[in-house]
Parts: C-alpha cells; structure tokens; sequence
C-alpha cells in the first residue's frame, strides 16, 4: 500500500521520455546550465558505469579520461535539466556496475563494441 | 480556527522542481478525519476540536468507542433521556483507531464534521508532531553526540565512554543536574516546527512536505498549521 503511494507521489516527477541507454554505453549527456540568465547546454561524454537507485532518485555514472585523469560525474536520470542522451556507441558487458574500469589505464579501458 | 490534521508517514522520496530542484520531501497519507467531538471553555475549561483518524473495525472498538462516535441505546442513557438529560452531539461515524484533540480556536468547526487536506489549501508552513524512533537505552555516543576516546594510547575497554562528569572531592563533590549521560533515547514525542508544505493532493489524501518528520514510516503523526512567528 504505502509502495503504491510512493509510487503515485513520484510518477509526477519521472521524465516523460525514458532515457534510453544502458551500461557500457558511450554516452553525450546534454545538460541545461543557467548561467546568469542565460540557459546554455553542456556537454559531458564518456562511458556509463552504473545506474543505482530507484524511482525518481535514480541516478547514471558517467566516467571519462580527462588529461590522463579519470573523471565521473554523477547525473539524475529524472532530472529536467538533463535535455537529452545521445548514445554514441555500445559495447558488450557482462555486469551492471563497472566499477572494474577504475582500475584500469590505457588501452585496457576499452570495451568491445556490441552492435545493434 | 486551528487548522489541523492527523495523518500516517508514508516515507521520503524526492520530486524535482520546475527550475530542475530536487527537494527531499516526506509523503504524508493525512485524513480525512472526523470531528469527534469539541471541548469548551465553558464545559471543559479549554477550547479544543477532537480529531478521529481511520477507521477500526467495530468487533475491536469498546462499547465506550462506539459510544463516543454513535448513540448506543443502553438503559443509562434511556434513564438520562427520561430525567431530561440531553445527549451530548455525536458524530455519526464509525469508531476511530485514533483519537486526537487539537487546543485552539474551535469556531467553524462541529461535531460530524469531516476535515480534509482541502483544510491546509492556504497554509504554507506547518508544525508535525509524532513519536520518534525508540533507540532503547543508548550510550552517550549515539544520544548526544559525544565523541567517545581513543581507539589506542592506553584507552581500556571505554572507547565509547563519556569522559568525567564533573570534579570530584574538591568541587562540589556531587554532580549537578542535568549533566548529560547514558539513557532512553528516542520514543518520545517530537515536534518538527515550520515545516513548508510542497504539494497537496487532495484526490489522493496525500501531502508532501519539505524535509524530514520524527518517526517510523506507517507512524501516526499530527498536522497542523505552525504557531511559529517570523
């Protein structure tokens, strides 16, 4: 019962068109940044390492080199200031966190291309 | 009129606003209620509207509860009615699991009466009352924040102890009051004040609050309008 009514409260606030991607995936995430009063959009592109949560708190990893530097940054799936999620390529994993990927450097860090 | 209202914590999620905000909220599952009954100054010595929440099952109520909410016909009351006792109003309704009375101004309420979230549409801020988690008996670094000793350096066996509670034989050689320590912690009646209503849905007898509210999801919690000035 008490589910079902969390699930009412946070359907108004799931976005309206699913994001459609998945783990391993190199992804363009288009953010909306207000700046002053300007709205602009930022890019940010990498791999997709994990998805956690649930409901309207679910949450995307994206994990990228920068400068021989790894970077993640952490997106709200649900959230409106994420415009949109460009997949650029797939690959082929075999678990739902890549966490694995962290301890990897150079060439390791590529994933085999899964074609769809 | 005191605006309140009784209602059951369903539990925390987050809703994101139009601007792209999320705020944490806790989802309230909050009346209707029914007006029970309403005390006056004149006959109780305080002005307060008695709030009944959700319904128990009849097989379970006291004779009394029923007869708080419904006239019973019993030979007291025939006896009353007959010596020319007037019955006190009744509601009407079935007997209530909860029971609550509300001190304030009672004016615009009466007896019967249900009160819906559409009671709170103009309120903005609102106080929630209810029974916080029980922890049993804690020690001081759970209840109060204290932060313990040293996991090494000659520590024995009281890492997670207070330190001294006061000087001894050549102080006051007593402790003083109120010093805290080890004891029951939680259970107790806790009042969250001014928190911002967020939404209300009052299809679905629902009401979103910014933030958290004492006790377990599924705890009875009391609503109302915050006394809180500035």
């Amino acid at each position: 019962m008490s589910q079902e009514i969390m699930n009412l409260v946070e359907k108004s606030s799931l976005r309206e068109d699913p994001l459609d991607f998945q783990i391993g995936d190199t992804v363009d995430v288009h953010t909306k940044i207000l700046e002053g009063n300007k709205e602009r959009i930022q890019v940010f592109s990498g791999t997709v390492i994990a998805r956690s949560g649930g409901g309207s708190r679910e949450m995307f990893t994206v994990r990228r080199i920068v400068a021989g530097e790894g970077v993640e940054r952490k997106f709200p799936v649900h959230s409106p200031r994420i415009a949109k999620v460009e997949v650029k390529r797939s690959s082929v994993v075999r678990r739902a966190k890549l966490y694995f990927l962290r301890d990897r450097v150079g060439k390791a860090v590529r994933l085999k291309e899964r074609r769809r | 009129m005191t605006k309140g209202l009784l209602g059951r914590k369903v539990g925390m999620t987050q809703i994101y606003e139009e601007s792209g905000k999320a705020v944490p909220v806790t989802v309230i599952a909050a009346g209707p209620c029914d007006v029970l009954q309403i005390r006056t100054s004149e006959r109780d010595g305080y002005e307060a509207v008695q709030l009944g929440f959700e319904d128990k099952p009849r097989r379970l109520a006291r004779r009394s509860e029923r007869g708080h909410v419904a006239k019973l016909s019993s030979k007291r009351s025939k006896k009353l009615a007959a010596a020319g006792q007037e019955a006190s109003p009744k509601a009407d309704c079935e007997p209530k699991r909860y029971v609550r009375e509300l001190r304030g101004d009672v004016a615009g309420y009466e007896v019967g009466q249900q009160v819906t979230l559409d009671a709170l549409a103009d309120v903005e801020l609102i106080d929630v009352t209810g029974t916080s988690k029980g922890r049993g008996f804690a020690g001081v670094m759970k209840r109060h924040n204290f932060a313990g000793q040293r996991a090494s350096h000659g520590v024995k066996k009281v890492h997670r102890h207070a330190g001294g509670t006061g000087s001894g034989s050549a102080g006051p050689s007593r402790l003083f009051k109120g010093i805290r320590m080890a004891g029951q912690y939680g259970n107790s009646r806790v009042t969250v004040r001014n928190l911002r209503v967020v939404r209300i849905d009052s299809e679905n007898n629902l009401l979103l609050v910014r933030g958290a509210i004492p006790g377990p999801n599924g705890g009875l919690v009391v609503i109302r309008e915050t006394n809180k000035v500035g």
